[in-house]
Parts: C-alpha cells; structure tokens; sequence
C-alpha cells in the first residue's frame, strides 16, 4: 500500500501524543472506535476561559492513516474555539493526507473524535 | 551486510534456489521442445526431462511417478482434485467438508461446488488450529464424497494430523484431498504409509519457480477425477495444456534439494525459529497463535496485543512479513483463519506472521527482534488500549462504539 507523504510523516513523528487528566479544568476527553474494528482513537482537548481550545493530544490504536488523521486533528483544532473545531470535516482531512478510498474510514473516525470531545466538554461546561 | 528490507516471508513465497535457475535455463533457449512431440530428438529430450522431474516430485513424498499430474500450481490443483473427484463421484452423493481455516484455493473451490448444487460443511478447528477428529467423523455423511483438509497451514504453520484423518476417511469410503502447497520440504510426507487419496503441491514455496505445481492422484486404490481443462489430452487427459518444460525442471530440481537437505535445514530453521521468538518472550501481552509443538519449524505467529497489525507492518517497513489483519486488503477484516481458533478480534488485528527460511541468517533475525521491541514500544505509547490495561481497566468491559 501507498502512503502520502504527509501521511508517512505524521506517523514517523506523530504530534501531541499523550494526553490531559480527565478531571482537570477545561478538558473535553473523546474515545471512538472499537477493537474489533481494528481503530480507537482518544482524543483530548483543553480549553481555556475563552472558549478557544489551548491544547490538545491524543492516542490512537490503529492504521498508519489513523494515526496520522488523529495527529494532524490535533494540530488543526488548537487556536480553534470549540464550535469552530466541530466544522473540521472528515473530507479535509482526507483531502490533507491524500487518503486513499479504503483509508476514509479513518478521516471520519477523526471527525467523531473531535465531536465526541467537544462534546464531553460541553457537557462538563454546562453548568 | 544486511540486505533490507529483511525477507522473513518465505510462506508468501521463496526465491528460486541458484542452483535450480541454473538447471531450467536450458530449457528454454537451448532444449526447448515440446515434451509432447514423439517424433523427433527435441520432443525426446523435453520428455526425458520431465520424466526426470515427476521422479524428483514423486520420490519427495513416497509416490509413484505415474501418481503425479502437472498443473499450474496448487491452486490449479485444489480445484482440480476437489471439483474433478466431486464432479466424477456426485452420483455417490452431494457432500464435501472442509476446514474453516483452509486456504482461500479450497474454500472458494467448495463455494463454487454450492454453488453448482453441493452441499458443504465448513468444520471448525480447535484453539490451537487443529481440526477436531471427533467433529470430522461426526461430520462425514452416507452422501460426502470428498474431505478436503490442508497438511500445514499458511497462516499459523500448524500441521494437521493427516494420517488419522486419513484413516477416518478410507474407513468411510471417502476420498481425502489435501494442500500440501507449505508441507514439502518442511514435513516428511509418505504417500505409501497415508491414506491420502490427492495432495496438491506447488513449486514455489520450496525454492522453485512460480507457475508450477502437481497432483497427487493415487492409483492403489484408484481414485477417478473429471477433468477440468480440456485440450490435447496431456497428462493422461486429466490435464491438457502443453508442458512447461523449464518449469517442471525446476520444480523437480526444488523437490529433489528439499528431500536432500530438508532434514539439516528444518534443524537450522527451527533454531533460528527459536531464536527469533525468544526474544519476545520477556515481553508483554506476546501471544503465539496456533499450536507450538505440532508446527513447522518456519512459522512464528504471534500477536502483539494494543497494536494495531497494519501500523506495526508500516513501522518495521525493513523487514517484509505478512500481517493477520487484511488491512492492507480493502476488507478491513481481521484474519479468518486467528478468528477461526477464537481470537479477539483485537488479537487478531494484531499478529505478524514470520516466516523464516533458506537464506534466514541469525544477524538478520537479531535485528527484526530489536527493531520489532523498539517499535512496539513506541506503538504502545501510542495506543489508548495498552494506556486502559496500565491502568487496569479490563477491555471486555468497556462499550465499543463499532463503526
């Protein structure tokens, strides 16, 4: 199989592995995917008082474009405010890596990351 | 010097021994005839040669050289002999088994049979990927014609055992088939001792040239195929088509260095084997999948659970191997055969077959173990399942959001 080479280098050095305790302030944790299906991404974001998202890392258990999808999200939803971070699309970020057809899979389960974080977030922030 | 990417996928495939290139070359510019041709010195030598090569291939696995037809390759001879005997025996009735953890050559074969009105049964092995013997005799119906269970399989090395089934099958009047395609050269095989009624091999997969394969058809007792390829009436009319005379040459050169050297070479590779797994055993969350003991010496299977097979295939690019998952397919399905012994699907995501042969150096496989660990552990810390098991939380009990 072919990776892009934007796919190759966010596998070789992926970005803000990691990840925030998920009780501290301003965190949003997001955990899609199953086992059996061969992806699970967490993916965490910590959001300021501002509503602007500060920091965000993730860990993934899957396919090189997996990974990459999952590392590239955390770089595009940080400078982000939470609602902006939910337009990111499953299509730019395969469009960003090259992703072939069989790999598109990948680019939506980042997308559910992002929704799944942000959400848990939200619901934290409610009150 | 290392030679990368390192190649532990000699299942898949093996280079052409030199010493048997250097035999067919001939074959082709200089003795180029066609074996069929009785009327002249070029036919003559041609045939000469084949006979030469079907003696080699008979003599690897106890037979007769009457008992052994050309083909294509194994492919062309599991559909031969499982189409061929079901299509001749269907008055005796309409029934074949198989094992759920065959090569895709059998099992699409007997799909293809239901599909011309067949009626089949898929039989499940056991944890370790051994068939069931009890399951198999209780299976075997008045109307089944053909069993059709492989010696070694591909996946998890694992060898069947074919002289007990053997026996179950001659006692039911059934006609037993087996794929021998990954057994020769890495299990003494005796035709006069199992009671084995076909056994196709391939060339390829013991040092010789891709293209090539044979037939067992045994003759005491006499088993009856249909032919499936029609022509000139070649190979007894069980298979027509002009003989590849290169081909063949090589193929009973390949044979005949397997049984020559299969004794200290299984010895060697299983060391090497050994070695390989060795060091992964202070390891981890390691698992073989298949039986440790009944295998042959040229497999490791083994799971490396919370990485994903794929991402691992990618991260040792310097050493060619086979993963379990299909990832690399467009199915996204784990392997069938790991699902088969019971595998999670997250373990079975997760394997990497080794298949060490021939040319396997020890340098190479210390390198494949050091930069296997490496990258395990850099996937590891990657991965939010082995982060949940550090932390204690059981998997099994967590709500999966399958998509």
């Amino acid at each position: 199989m072919a990776y892009s080479e934007k796919v190759l280098d966010h596998y070789e050095n992926p970005r803000n592995v990691g990840g925030f305790g998920k009780e501290e302030e301003g965190v949003g944790t997001g955990m899609v995917g199953a086992p059996a299906c061969g992806d699970v991404m967490k993916l965490q974001i910590k959001v300021g008082k501002d509503g602007v998202i500060e920091d965000a890392k993730f860990k993934t258990y899957g396919c090189g474009s997996a990974i990459a999808s999952s590392s590239l999200v955390t770089e595009w939803v940080k400078g982000k405010t939470v609602d902006q971070a939910l337009d990111i699309k499953n299509t730019q970020i395969a469009e960003e890596l090259a992703l072939p057809p069989v790999k598109i899979h990948c680019s939506i389960l980042a997308e559910d990351a992002i929704k799944a974080a942000v959400a848990d977030y939200k619901k934290k922030h409610t009150d | 010097m290392l030679k990368f990417p390192i190649y532990l996928d000699y299942s898949a495939t093996t280079p052409v021994d030199p010493r048997v290139a250097e035999k067919m070359i001939p074959y082709l510019c200089e003795h180029f005839g066609n074996p069929a041709s009785r009327s002249h010195a070029y036919g003559w030598e041609a045939e000469k040669a084949v006979e030469e090569a079907r003696a080699e291939v008979a003599a690897l696995v106890n037979a007769d050289p009457k008992e052994i037809i050309w083909t294509s390759g194994a492919t062309e001879s599991n559909n031969l002999a499982i189409k061929g005997a079901a299509h001749f025996y269907k008055g005796k009735g309409k029934h074949v088994i198989t094992l759920k953890t065959e090569h895709k050559a059998v099992l699409d074969t007997v799909r293809e049979l239901e599909r011309q009105g067949f009626d089949a049964t898929y039989l499940d092995v056991k944890e370790d990927g051994l068939v069931d013997l009890d399951a198999l005799k209780a299976a075997i119906r008045p109307d089944t014609v053909v069993v059709s269970i492989m010696f070694v399989n591909n996946e998890i090395g694992v060898i069947q055992p074919i002289s007990e089934i053997g026996e179950i099958c001659r006692e039911r009047g059934v006609v037993f088939h087996v794929d021998a395609a990954q057994a020769t050269g890495k299990v003494e095989i005796d035709l006069q001792k199992l009671k084995v009624d076909l056994m196709s091999f391939s060339a390829h997969k013991t040092y010789g040239p891709k293209g090539i394969g044979a037939l067992y058809v045994r003759r005491k007792p006499r088993v009856r195929l249909e032919a499936q390829m029609h022509g000139g009436g070649h190979e007894r009319g069980l298979r027509s088509g002009t003989l590849a005379t290169h081909q063949i040459v090589g193929m009973g050169e390949a044979f005949r260095l397997a049984r020559e050297e299969m004794a200290a070479e299984n010895e060697r590779v299983r060391q090497l084997r050994d070695r390989l797994a060795d060091g992964f055993k202070d390891m981890e969350a390691v698992y073989v999948n298949g039986d440790v003991e009944r295998r042959v010496p040229h497999n490791l299977n083994i799971s490396f659970a919370y990485v994903e097979g794929e991402s691992l295939i990618m991260a040792i690019k310097d050493v060619a191997v086979s993963s379990g998952s299909a990832c690399t397919s467009a199915s996204l399905e784990p392997s069938y055969v790991l699902r088969a012994l019971g595998r999670n699907d997250e373990l079975a995501h997760s394997s990497i077959r080794f298949s060490i042969g021939r040319f396997t150096t020890e340098e190479e496989i210390d390198y494949t173990i050091d930069l296997l660990r490496r990258k395990i552990d850099k996937l590891r810390e990657l991965s939010p399942l082995w982060e949940m098991v550090q932390e204690g939380v059981d998997l099994n009990t967590v709500q999966w959001a399958a998509h």
